[in-house]
């Protein structure tokens, strides 16, 4: 699935936007220009990473400390133990697309439960 | 250097020993641990784990085929650092010799003293402590939290979702007024009331009834508070009297430098037992946050790795978050000193804030309930603001 994000425009570097899609994907705008594309929700507890701090090719969960590759998905230190997902980025005629990976995400036992209508 | 021991088999002994590795330290690694388990994560004890969301799987650190090839010596207790013989000796009698020594053996709760021996009361620490609670909140009845602080909140927060009857005894005119201000405190611990959770303030506690089992918490005021379950949430010492006569200098806890070294050659110390210079304070502080133990000891290993000092650099604010009443509490650097607090986004009253604390106009500090984008942002330039 080729999801359009945004322009790159409209994502200054340094900035993430989160893509509404199930899970949730977000993009981030480095400061050194590159884009990427992850899952935007911790494996370790129910946090956006596109309201993390972002800092080279890393970003570290808004609330904790885990710090997730944005290149890769792993994840380098507790309390979090899963990578995320990456997605493939692509950019034309100035616009942020995301291809959506096909496997299965990790997300934290209360989202998955939450996902597959259980109790949150 | 052929032996690195690590006392503490925590979340700081644990990052101590990955950093060794990481470092590309090849020789034996012993560590050492007074509890019987594997590494494991602490802050759900007192929240998801307490509240029996997670088990005891979910808490372990290490990751799945995570292999440090160290030397696991659990449930026994370090007794001794012999500087001359470069050894620490056991409860178990046994010795081990090293070359380099990293100290993580944390702190411990804080009892209340004459409360030995009477059931229903605890303190909540250690991975044991929370099985025992937990099974005594499952059956339900009135709970008695001493202490407002962040853990006794949590344990009232947890309690009150599993349906008990909860009053939360603090003895200080305002909970969290040493962390966060009495401004913030007072906004912060409004969440106990907000949700039918009584709170009493300004008065100590005098002790416990009860004959085998204890019954009632006595107020120095003359007031008696019945309870079924008493938790004692009043802090925590550094575990450091097994130091004492090493020639480590204590002050609470182990003194150390910016980089983690302490009084003594090859002996560095971190996580809750270390009292590190801070240069952003210009002051020594024992920090107890779960990041604090998770960050510094890299630092500390390659003090350790270099054999003197090291270029350590200015940290990170010190940071550490709660969760209460279903509310993210967050907060980064040093309050004290502050001279103003302002909240420049939600209302005291939603329990939704951004605050920033300042002093001489310059922020130090900051707080977010339920606002960690807006937070991370002022996590991030406080750290640029000070570094």
């Amino acid at each position: 699935m080729m999801i359009p994000a945004c322009r790159l425009a409209d994502l200054p570097r340094g900035e993430a936007i989160r893509l509404d899609v199930e899970p949730p994907v977000s993009v981030f705008h480095t400061d050194d220009g590159e884009v990427f594309a992850i899952d935007d929700t911790c494996t370790h507890q129910d946090a956006s990473l596109a309201d993390g701090w972002l800092e080279g090719c890393e970003v570290e969960c808004p609330l904790h400390a885990s710090k997730f590759d944005l290149r890769t998905g792993a994840v380098d230190a507790p309390p979090a133990k899963l990578p995320v997902r990456t997605h493939e980025v692509v950019v034309e005629d100035g616009m942020i697309y995301v291809k959506v990976s096909t496997e299965a995400p990790n997300l934290p036992p209360c989202v998955s439960a939450r996902l597959a209508g259980g109790p949150a | 250097m052929r032996t690195v021991a690590v006392v503490g088999a925590s979340l700081a002994g644990l990052s101590a020993a990955r950093s060794l590795r990481k470092q590309g330290y090849d020789g034996r690694l012993v560590v050492i641990g007074d509890e019987p388990h594997r590494p494991y994560d602490r802050p759900p004890l007192s929240k998801e784990f307490l509240a029996g969301e997670v088990g005891e799987a979910d808490l372990v650190l290490e990751t799945d085929g995570e292999d440090l090839r160290a030397e696991w010596l659990l449930g026994t207790r370090a007794t001794g650092l012999d500087a001359r013989e470069r050894a620490v000796r056991l409860a178990d009698g046994r010795e081990i010799r090293a070359d380099g020594f990293v100290i993580a053996t944390g702190a411990a709760a804080r009892r209340l003293p004459g409360s030995d021996g009477l059931a229903g009361v605890h303190v909540l620490r250690t991975l044991d402590d929370a099985l025992a609670l937990r099974d005594e909140l499952a059956r339900g009845g009135r709970l008695v939290v001493i202490g407002g602080g962040f853990i006794g909140a949590e344990v009232a927060s947890t309690a009150y979702a599993l349906g008990l009857d909860v009053t939360v005894i603090e003895a200080a005119p305002t909970p969290l007024a040493g962390p966060l201000g009495a401004d913030m405190g007072t906004i912060v611990s409004g969440l106990h009331t907000d949700h039918g959770v009584r709170l009493l303030c300004g008065v100590g506690v005098k002790g416990l009834s009860g004959e085998s089992r204890v019954d009632a918490v006595l107020l120095e005021d003359g007031r008696t508070i019945p309870a079924d379950i008493v938790v004692v949430g009043v802090g925590a010492r550094p575990c450091v009297e097994w130091l004492e006569g090493s020639g480590v200098t204590l002050d609470n806890g182990v003194k150390c430098g910016a980089d983690g070294r302490s009084s003594l050659a090859g002996v560095v110390a971190v996580g809750d037992c270390a009292n590190w210079y801070d240069p952003r304070a210009g002051a020594h502080r024992r920090v107890e946050h779960w990041t604090g133990a998770l960050e510094r000891p890299a630092v500390a290993v390659a003090t350790l790795l270099a054999g003197g000092a090291v270029e350590s650099g200015v940290p990170r604010p010190p940071y550490f978050w709660s969760d209460q009443y279903g509310v993210k509490i967050q907060f980064a650097g040093h309050s004290v000193g502050a001279d103003s607090v302002t909240i420049e986004e939600g209302a005291a009253d939603d329990r939704n804030v951004l605050a920033v604390y300042r002093r001489a106009g310059e922020p130090v500090a900051v707080l977010g309930m339920n606002q960690p984008r807006l937070f991370t942002r002022w996590r991030k330039q406080l750290a640029a603001a000070t570094s």
